[in-house]
């Protein structure tokens, strides 16, 4: 053995940029090419998800038409149906709805290998799960985004930027899903079964992202304080505000700065809970 | 005879003991799932209040009225989940394996996979059901006849018939299509949804076959019209409210059947 063999692309510091745009590239990859295979599952999702839309899209809707100015929240008709459709469209791809893998990899005890990987394991959970998110971009996104506007009138965006600034909070809204799915996970290694967390994650998640009702709905102060104190918004409320242009420019643009600090402090929280989980770990003796 | 159905209890007795120790012994998990479905059961009528907010009346009915709906449908499919929902877990027993050794055993099929995992975490959302459906009463102005006491008893019970009916529907896509995925869930908890808010709130085909195709207004929307004695905008008669039992059965006829052709053609996926 002259150790050339062995040589794996790794991520530090003192390695080329390549090689860990390599790596990273390839884990994304990895995880794009195992979601591709489950065909039949992904367009069952696509019909669940489309009959979620009609059912949201028509109760919007009624309450827009009982609302004296028909604007509730100040969401015109075709920016409340734009708003449940492509937030039908988001739902898979930012994994609102929970993610136990993690979890059952610490409970089963095969979490210790990751621990041998070359790769830091927040990057090699969170790579595979941006190829995740891209194929579910490409598969159960435009499904519902397409029965929305073949049945009901979208809201065109005015503004040059919309679109590209979408899908720059697009990806940061699953950075962020992704690492709140970490952290809720990482309990197991304290508590051994991450079921009840996880299942409170999805709760939390359906009702403050937005996704049962836009949360322009609730009082202005509680609506705030969602936003600021809780990254629950910045999953499905923030890309779909961003979309269906609801604020002034400004808002607009701070609304996804608001998810970029958000998306760093959940992935510097997620290493150091793996930081403290790996010398539990040891002191377990596993 | 009476010997082998007492030891057909045992066994059933014995399962569902099995599934209380598992629970326990988790405990801190358990209280975190318990209180979980309670907020489960909030968030339905939570949802509603919100929606409320901008307009007194959404589809022509008040919140008052909408929380008498959202809450009966909540009520039937609380005990229609406690009782069967566990169903839809069918296709993960399917692709496992778990169903071979469930047919092995000289039990019911569908009686043992209801008690393969205890429900009990579910059981406080029942509690908030009914609580929701006391204020509901309480704020409308209802007068009580024999036939609306009645009805009050019926209308969840039959809605619970109804809704586990779906569950086993739903799940029975699982003999034929393993890959089902979430498709049930479009029924179950599509259904509970559609089932929650005033009819008339939806439009065209999609509201044509939900609440009258599948059956889903009879659940909560024509029984709280009946109770409230209000004239149903959509035009069904005032009789509508009574026949859920009728149409509850006639579900659970089909659910039946499907079960039944479902567990003769399957087909073990080996190993």
């Amino acid at each position: 053995m002259d150790g050339q063999d062995a040589r794996v692309p790794t991520i530090s510091p003192r390695r080329p940029f390549r090689g860990v745009a390599t790596t990273f590239g390839a884990l994304v990859w990895a995880g794009f090419r195992r979601w591709a295979s489950y065909r039949q599952a992904t367009m069952a999702g696509s019909f669940t998800n489309i009959v979620f839309g009609f059912l949201r899209c028509y109760v919007l809707l009624a309450v827009a038409a009982a609302t004296v100015n028909g604007r509730p929240a100040g969401y015109d008709e075709t920016q409340l149906v734009t708003y449940v459709w492509v937030g039908q469209g988001l739902l898979t791809v930012v994994a609102l709805l929970g993610w136990s893998e993690l979890s059952d990899r610490i409970r089963s005890g095969e979490v210790t290998v990751d621990l041998l990987r070359p790769v830091h394991p927040v990057v090699s959970y969170l790579a595979p799960d941006l190829g995740r998110a891209l194929h579910r971009m490409m598969t159960r996104f435009v499904p519902p985004v397409l029965v929305g506007a073949l049945v009901f009138d979208l809201y065109v965006p005015g503004r040059w930027w919309t679109v590209p600034l979408f899908a720059v909070s697009v990806v940061l809204a699953v950075v962020i899903s992704f690492g709140c799915r970490f952290l809720v996970n990482a309990t197991a290694f304290w508590l051994h079964d991450a079921r009840g967390p996880v299942m409170l994650w999805t709760l939390a998640g359906g009702a403050l992202a937005g996704l049962y009702f836009p949360l322009r709905l609730l009082p202005h102060g509680l609506a705030v304080l969602l936003w600021v104190g809780t990254p629950f918004p910045g999953m499905l409320q923030t890309p779909l505000d961003v979309l269906t242009e609801r604020d002034p420019p400004a808002l607009q643009a701070g609304l996804v700065g608001l998810q970029v600090v958000w998306a760093g402090a959940l992935l510097a929280a997620c290493a150091a809970v793996q930081r403290r989980a790996e010398r539990r770990l040891v002191a377990q003796g596993g | 005879m009476g010997e082998q159905r007492q030891g057909r209890l045992f066994a059933y007795a014995a399962l569902l003991a099995a599934q209380a120790r598992a629970a326990a012994s988790y405990r801190a998990s358990f209280v975190v799932e318990l209180t979980t479905n309670l907020g489960a059961t909030a968030m339905d009528v939570l949802t509603v209040v919100v929606l409320f907010r901008p307009a007194p009346r959404v589809g022509g009915f008040t919140l008052a009225q909408a929380l008498l709906m959202v809450s009966l449908a909540s009520c039937a499919f609380v005990v229609a989940d406690i009782c069967v929902g566990n169903i839809d877990r069918l296709q993960t027993y399917v692709r496992a394996g778990t169903l071979d050794a469930v047919l092995l055993r000289p039990l019911g099929v569908l009686a043992q996979l209801m008690l393969m995992d205890l429900p009990l975490r579910k059981a406080l959302r029942l509690v908030l059901a009914l609580v929701v459906l006391g204020v509901a009463l309480h704020a409308n102005p209802i007068v009580w006849t024999p036939a609306r006491l009645a009805l009050l008893v019926t209308a969840p019970l039959f809605g619970a018939v109804f809704f586990g009916s779906i569950f086993v529907l739903s799940a029975s896509l699982a003999f034929w299509w393993v890959d089902s995925g979430e498709l049930g869930s479009a029924f179950t908890y599509g259904g509970r949804d559609f089932a929650s808010y005033p009819v008339t709130v939806f439009e065209g085909w999609f509201r044509a076959l939900f609440a009258y195709g599948l059956g889903f207004a009879f659940v909560a929307y024509q029984p709280a019209l009946a109770l409230l004695g209000l004239t149903d905008p959509l035009g069904l008669p005032p009789w509508a409210g009574y026949v859920s039992p009728l149409v509850a059965l006639i579900v659970a006829g089909v659910a039946a059947l499907a079960w039944r052709a479902g567990i003769r053609q399957y087909r073990s996926t080996g190993s």
